[in-house]
């Protein structure tokens, strides 16, 4: 309806936005059409067991997905807020054995030992926090250092206890019964569906909750944005990152909990080369490696894409080393994907 | 907000008495005194290395000072964070650091400040209030954004100035140091920024206006502090200096005279 006899008084600036445009500029547009995009590729090449429709399948993948998703979540909002932890898989690993020290050699009750599990988990978080923002040393370094001291210690005290490389027979603890019920149960008995998935929602509701919704979502943005404005504003950039650090360990122990309650013991390697499967959730669903921009549903998008090509793979029947070359492609593509939507978001007039 | 009066009586709001700081052995500041009072707004003018950053770094909570003091309503202060300067009112909007280009309009102007609602495990970021706030004061500044919801990055240098400094005064700011919001502005941009500094005053605000173009300054000015090398090398009134006056001790008076005179051997023995 443009008047074109006279000159118009409009702001010229004011370009009209369509729904479709602002659905795509969002971080976790991406994600969910590359998760829409994969369940569609797997109902065709995995007819023959119905894809789509067996409940068995849906759970397999699921079940896979929150493998994953769970701890993506935190390394999601640490990615945003600008730092790298890749001390989030051997995490799991030293969680789960120091639970099976506690309950097997020291004879403790299940859920003493998860609190005091949980408590080391923060502390470990704190540590990696602490140094990454004392010493301003790359996080990547920091956590790469903490996750060999980890793994390290994980295998040597390990054999040293044991004389194996796992701990076994974790169940023979009193309240096990209890916690396999809270972290491991199957919810749906007819097609497998465990309660991890559950699990897994929860975080991720809370998690998008907290970076959507609250002032420490904010500052979580603000810090890895620009943490210098940030900080000159008034945000508490150290305390935010160092918090951040300590979510994640702390969910990545809980991850290791819930693994040796389900496993009913752990091995010495475990979690080793999760970290990587964590950072893809978190990029493919729209986070900048760089900081400052991301989404939490998208990670949990970037998670199922994981989750239904690990499962889709083999229900393809195609070889099962093939899910590497599959998410390395779909990790690529998603970071071209993000950087063409961050230079649109930051491009200047 | 009270507005005091323009009189010459009235304790500054801001004072600044024989500032000296030092990095390691390099001298940044010596015995630097300054100050504004309600209203009024002091330009500290000074080249590249004058040592104005580390001057503002000192007044809002950045740095803390070696030697001298800082007083704010007469009494002495010390600030340990910028989180203590915005509490004593004194806002700084930075250069190219106000604001995160990827964070939208309302995020970034309540971002370390931000309006809450909910108690207890349920507080949370009252989004509705921010978005609304941020429509308004940006109106109410002459400013109209297309969505709140945009990102920093998609706006203009001017707009990006001009919305720091109504997110300033909307916190309450009872000074606002300014860093060199012009400098990386076109001559209609800078005019609008200048327009808001002007706007600021008229409500009863201090402005620290830093800058190293006198010709930003002197229309906007009441007073005028010329820094180089870490001191001060010239202090003056509104009306006691003319343009060209401050044009010439900025470029170091008796070196421009000099780097004059070799321009034009140069150039007349071309």
């Amino acid at each position: 309806m443009a008047q074109t006899a006279t000159p118009t008084v409009q702001d010229e600036r004011v370009v009209r936005v369509s729904v479709l445009t602002r659905i795509l500029q969002r971080p976790d547009a991406g994600a969910l059409l590359g998760a829409v995009a994969v369940f569609v590729l797997f109902s065709i090449t995995a007819g023959e067991v119905n894809w789509a429709t067996d409940g068995a399948i849906w759970s397999s993948w699921l079940n896979t997905a929150a493998y994953v998703g769970i701890v993506a979540v935190p390394v999601a909002l640490l990615m945003i807020g600008g730092e790298f932890d890749l001390s989030a898989g051997v995490m799991i690993g030293s969680s789960g054995l120091f639970l099976g020290i506690l309950t097997t050699r020291l004879d403790w009750n299940i859920w003493p030992a998860i609190a005091v599990v949980l408590l080391f988990g923060l502390a470990v978080g704190f540590l990696n926090g602490y140094t990454v923002v004392r010493t301003g040393l790359p996080s990547f370094i920091v956590t790469l250092g903490t996750f060999f001291v980890l793994r390290g210690l994980n295998a040597g005290l390990t054999i040293k206890l044991t004389g194996g490389v796992s701990i076994a027979n974790i169940d023979v603890a009193s309240g096990f019964e209890s916690a396999h019920k809270a972290f491991a149960s199957i919810i749906w008995p007819e097609y497998g569906l465990s309660v991890s998935v559950l699990w897994w929602f929860g975080v991720t509701a809370v998690g998008a909750w907290l970076l959507a919704r609250t002032r420490f979502g904010n500052w979580i943005f603000g810090s890895g944005g620009d943490q210098v404005a940030a900080r000159n504003v008034g945000v508490p950039v150290a305390r935010t990152k160092i918090a951040l650090f300590m979510m994640t360990s702390l969910v990545a122990s809980l991850w290791g909990v819930m693994t040796a309650v389900s496993l009913r013991g752990m091995q010495a390697n475990e979690g080793v080369g999760r970290e990587f499967e964590f950072i893809i959730a978190a990029v493919v669903g729209g986070c900048l490696l760089t900081g400052g921009y991301g989404s939490v549903i998208g990670t949990a998008f970037g998670a199922a894409i994981i989750g239904m090509a690990q499962i889709g793979i083999i229900s393809s029947n195609w070889d099962s080393n093939y899910v590497y070359l599959f998410l390395g492609v779909i990790l690529v593509l998603a970071v071209m994907l993000n950087t063409a939507i961050r230079a649109r978001a930051a491009r200047a007039r | 907000m009270t507005t005091q009066g323009n009189g010459a009586a009235t304790t500054p709001l801001l004072e600044l008495q024989g500032i000296s700081k030092y990095f390691g052995n390099v001298v940044a500041l010596t015995d630097v005194s300054a100050f504004v009072r309600a209203g009024e707004v002091t330009c500290i003018l000074g080249d590249n290395g004058a040592g104005k950053s580390t001057l503002i770094k000192i007044l809002s909570g950045v740095y803390q000072q070696d030697e001298g003091r800082v007083l704010v309503d007469g009494e002495e202060v010390r600030f340990d964070s910028p989180r203590d300067a915005r509490a004593k009112g004194i806002a700084t909007v930075y250069q190219d650091l106000a604001m995160v280009p990827l964070m939208s309009i309302w995020r970034n102007f309540f971002l370390g400040a931000e309006p809450t609602k909910g108690v207890g495990p349920l507080k949370r970021f009252h989004r509705e209030l921010a978005k609304r706030t941020v429509r308004q004061e940006l109106l109410e500044m002459g400013i109209d954004i297309r969505n709140p919801d945009q990102p920093v990055g998609t706006l203009s240098g001017g707009e990006r100035q001009s919305t720091a400094i109504a997110r300033a005064i909307h916190f309450g700011a009872r000074v606002l140091i300014l860093d060199e919001p012009t400098s990386a502005l076109g001559v209609k941009q800078a005019g609008i920024v200048l327009k808001y500094i002007l706007q600021a005053r008229d409500r009863g605000v201090g402005v620290i206006f830093i800058t190293h173009n006198p010709h930003h300054a002197f229309p906007v000015g009441d007073h005028f502090i010329l820094l180089n090398r870490g001191r001060v090398i010239g202090d003056y009134a509104k009306g006691t200096a003319t343009r060209e006056e401050l044009v010439r001790q900025m470029a170091g008076g008796a070196e421009l005279d000099q780097l004059t005179h070799e321009l034009e051997g140069l150039s007349a023995g071309e």
